[in-house]
């Protein structure tokens, strides 16, 4: 039994965490917010050529893909990064990134899918295989004031068409899904960390850095602990999802999904209230890691949905 | 990166069960839980059965004595015990986790040879003299004075939260030797012998109304000087040696019995009616308890990882903080659940009727002490802010 992360796979992590800062600094990434265009073509090629999005084509497998997608996350890289994921090797273009992939979820409301003006192609996980959708197949209208600036929302009515069949099990794709959004929720919340602890490090108030008051401290060890926590979870998740472990693969990736979202909302609320008035700025970063929080609970199944799933667990053998 | 067990791990596993499963079977019941006497009988005798079958002292060096075991099988040896419901450590609690641990590191040949083997074989029960009624978090600002006199120390003052003090032979203390010195660099570690005169015990009833605590009072107790650990007033270093091994796996056993409490609970809930439908039926109680149940798989998960960490590191770390801030705040969520699921069921700490619920009412109370005892959730935010994230102290 070994949960140490290995150093190929933290090479892995080490490599994309330096593509994300070089190429997405995170005050470019914002500039782009509340544009027409908050993917920019060229950045998706290039996440493509680092072989993000065709990691698992490539003979990786969840437990190095997971590292990968927390530096997405902790980087709040605009864009269907999952779904593309998913689509490699299903979808045209997806691999190489020529294609943006987002995906569709029926809902008992109006449908909300991310990007869906910039996005080729939808993908849609909830049959029992995934299916392909044409965005301009669809009746679209755009939500005027999305809540992360950087995930523009699209309206699609309900009912969805069909879609064309493409290969393999939807359930075990979604499932996939689920980890490597919940390891873009652990990357969030601890940026979130780092963020708020940097600011508490140098902000000083009476005199004194904000950070040596245990009313501030103590937010920032519950901060961390959440997303330590959460990291953890999804890590063994990975772990299940590789056959590289005893535990369930499929109550493990609802638990990381409970316990990263669970995280990144924290950390992100929490990494406001520590940055205090400056915090509810547009201009401080710490909002960004809560509102991607927000969008990223409420992709493919929030917390709530997750715990009851996990909660169905209890009462079933085993 | 591999969670699953190897070849060698399993067959440990496997070796394991099968000795629990041909040595539970001839072990009694466990006493009352005031009969100390019965009490300290039962956990020195299951002791004494690991001793026979080489399972004492499993991560201890086994230049030592102990099974020299790495953390995995640690970990395995808490995982199976727990899931045979053999008896717990109980009374050699202090002596395995604390004393024996610290004695290894600190003390001289003399005392290893003398101590180490009485722990091992459950021939002695050991207590802590840590705590004061001055000196909870603020451990450094202990005042119990120790004066030199000749080969002795005569001790005087008073500890509290001495666990098993009355059934106990010996004490792990912590003294002041040096009053003028700053608070850390005046305490000193010794070796109390408890049948010592000066020593008057006093139990301390908890709201749990066990009294398994005790006040310690101490008048002009005499220490040999040869009983001191390490050197004098050197005694904080020694004493945090002793901590650091608390925070480790302390909680595994309990951790896995709080996973088996969440589908009781769920078991429960079906078959309690509310209104027209189950308690179960109620979306709320399933996501609070699917929320809890999730974050016992995640500190699963943060287990193993500190246990692969202590492998590759050779050390604890600040992991275990983590671990014991999730986990003492999540008994207390987890209480509430099943007290607002119990309604007027939890008004009696026996079962009521047919419904097995005392045992959920008395665990509620019970976690109200969980993040109190060994290092409060406030000093636990502490060391993680301090020592991980790197932030500047308070003054304290």
């Amino acid at each position: 039994m070994d949960f140490w992360v290995d150093d190929d796979r933290r090479d892995l992590q080490t490599g994309i965490r330096a593509f994300v800062q070089g190429r997405f600094p995170l005050d470019e990434v914002a500039a782009r917010e509340e544009t027409d265009a908050v993917i920019d073509p060229d950045r998706w090629r290039e996440i493509a050529e680092m072989g993000v999005f065709s990691l698992r084509q490539d003979g990786f497998d969840v437990r190095s893909t997971v590292l990968a997608f927390e530096e997405l996350g902790a980087g709040l890289v605009p864009g269907p990064v999952v779904a593309t994921h998913l689509a490699a090797g299903l979808v045209d273009g997806a691999a190489d990134g020529t294609a943006i992939v987002s995906f569709v979820e029926p809902d008992a409301t109006d449908v909300m899918i991310e990007h869906a003006a910039q996005a080729t192609d939808l993908l849609r996980l909830d049959g029992d295989h995934p299916r392909r959708l044409d965005p301009a197949s669809l009746d679209l209208e755009p939500v005027r004031r999305p809540i992360d600036a950087l995930t523009p929302i699209w309206r699609a009515a309900a009912p969805l068409p069909a879609g064309e069949r493409l290969g393999g099990a939807a359930a075990e794709l979604r499932r996939v899904g689920v980890v490597l959004v919940a390891a873009m929720q652990v990357g969030v919340a601890a940026a979130a960390v780092e963020l708020a602890t940097r600011y508490a490090r140098e902000r000083e108030q009476f005199g004194r850095p904000i950070g040596s008051f245990q009313a501030v401290k103590h937010l920032l060890a519950e901060m961390f602990t959440k997303s330590d926590v959460a990291r953890s979870a999804v890590y063994a998740a990975a772990c299940a999802l590789d056959d590289a472990s005893d535990d369930d693969p499929a109550r493990a990736a609802s638990v990381a999904k409970v316990m990263a979202g669970e995280a990144a909302l924290f950390c992100g609320k929490t990494g406001i209230q520590v940055h205090g008035g400056m915090g509810f700025t547009w201009e401080v970063h710490a909002q960004r890691y809560w509102k991607r929080a927000v969008v990223l609970d409420a992709t493919l199944g929030t917390a709530g949905h997750h715990a009851e799933v996990v909660a169905s667990t209890l009462t079933t053998g085993s | 990166m591999d969670l699953r067990y190897t070849p060698a791990e399993r067959e440990f596993r496997d070796e394991l069960r099968t000795w629990l499963g041909s040595v539970l079977p001839g072990i009694g019941p466990e006493p009352a839980r005031d009969d100390w006497a019965a009490r300290r009988e039962f956990d020195t005798g299951w002791q004494h059965i690991l001793f026979d079958a080489g399972y004492a002292g499993i991560n201890w060096p086994s230049e030592f004595g102990g099974r020299g075991a790495t953390p995995t099988e640690h970990l395995i040896f808490l995982e199976e015990t727990e899931r045979a419901k053999a008896p717990y450590v109980g009374m050699n609690f202090v002596g395995l986790l604390h004393a024996g641990p610290t004695l290894i590191v600190e003390a001289s040949p003399e005392q290893k040879a003398a101590h180490l083997p009485g722990i091992l074989t459950g021939g002695h029960v050991w207590c802590q003299g840590f705590s004061e009624p001055g000196a909870g978090s603020d451990l450094a600002g202990l005042a119990c004075r120790a004066i030199r006199d000749g080969d002795d120390y005569v001790v005087s003052g008073q500890k509290i939260w001495t666990s098993f003090a009355h059934v106990a032979d010996y004490c792990e203390i912590l003294v002041r030797t040096d009053t003028d010195a700053p608070k850390h660099r005046g305490i000193t570690w010794a070796i109390m012998d408890m049948a010592s005169p000066g020593i008057d015990i006093r139990p301390l009833r908890t709201m749990e109304g066990s009294t398994e605590f005790c006040e310690m009072y101490l008048d002009e107790v005499r220490i040999p000087v040869a009983n001191r650990v390490g050197a004098e007033n050197d005694g904080w270093r020694v004493a945090m040696t002793t901590l650091s091994f608390e925070r480790g796996t302390a909680f595994v056993g309990e951790m896995l019995q709080t996973m088996e409490l969440c589908r009781d609970i769920a078991a429960l809930a079906s078959r309690i009616t509310r209104r027209s439908a189950t308690a179960w039926d109620d979306i709320g109680l399933r996501r609070d308890l699917g929320r809890i149940a999730a974050e016992l798989d995640a500190l699963w998960a943060l287990t193993r990882r500190n246990i692969s960490e202590a492998t590759r590191t050779g050390l604890v770390g600040a992991g275990g903080s983590v671990f014991k801030l999730a986990y003492t705040d999540l008994r207390h969520r987890l209480g509430e659940v099943a007290l607002h699921l119990l309604d007027r069921a939890a008004l009696s700490l026996d079962d009521v009727g047919e419904l097995p619920t005392g045992d959920h009412v008395q665990g509620r109370i019970h976690g109200l002490s969980m993040t109190i005892a060994a290092g409060t959730t406030q000093i636990q935010k502490n060391i993680i802010a301090e020592r991980i994230l790197g932030l500047p102290k308070d003054v304290r």
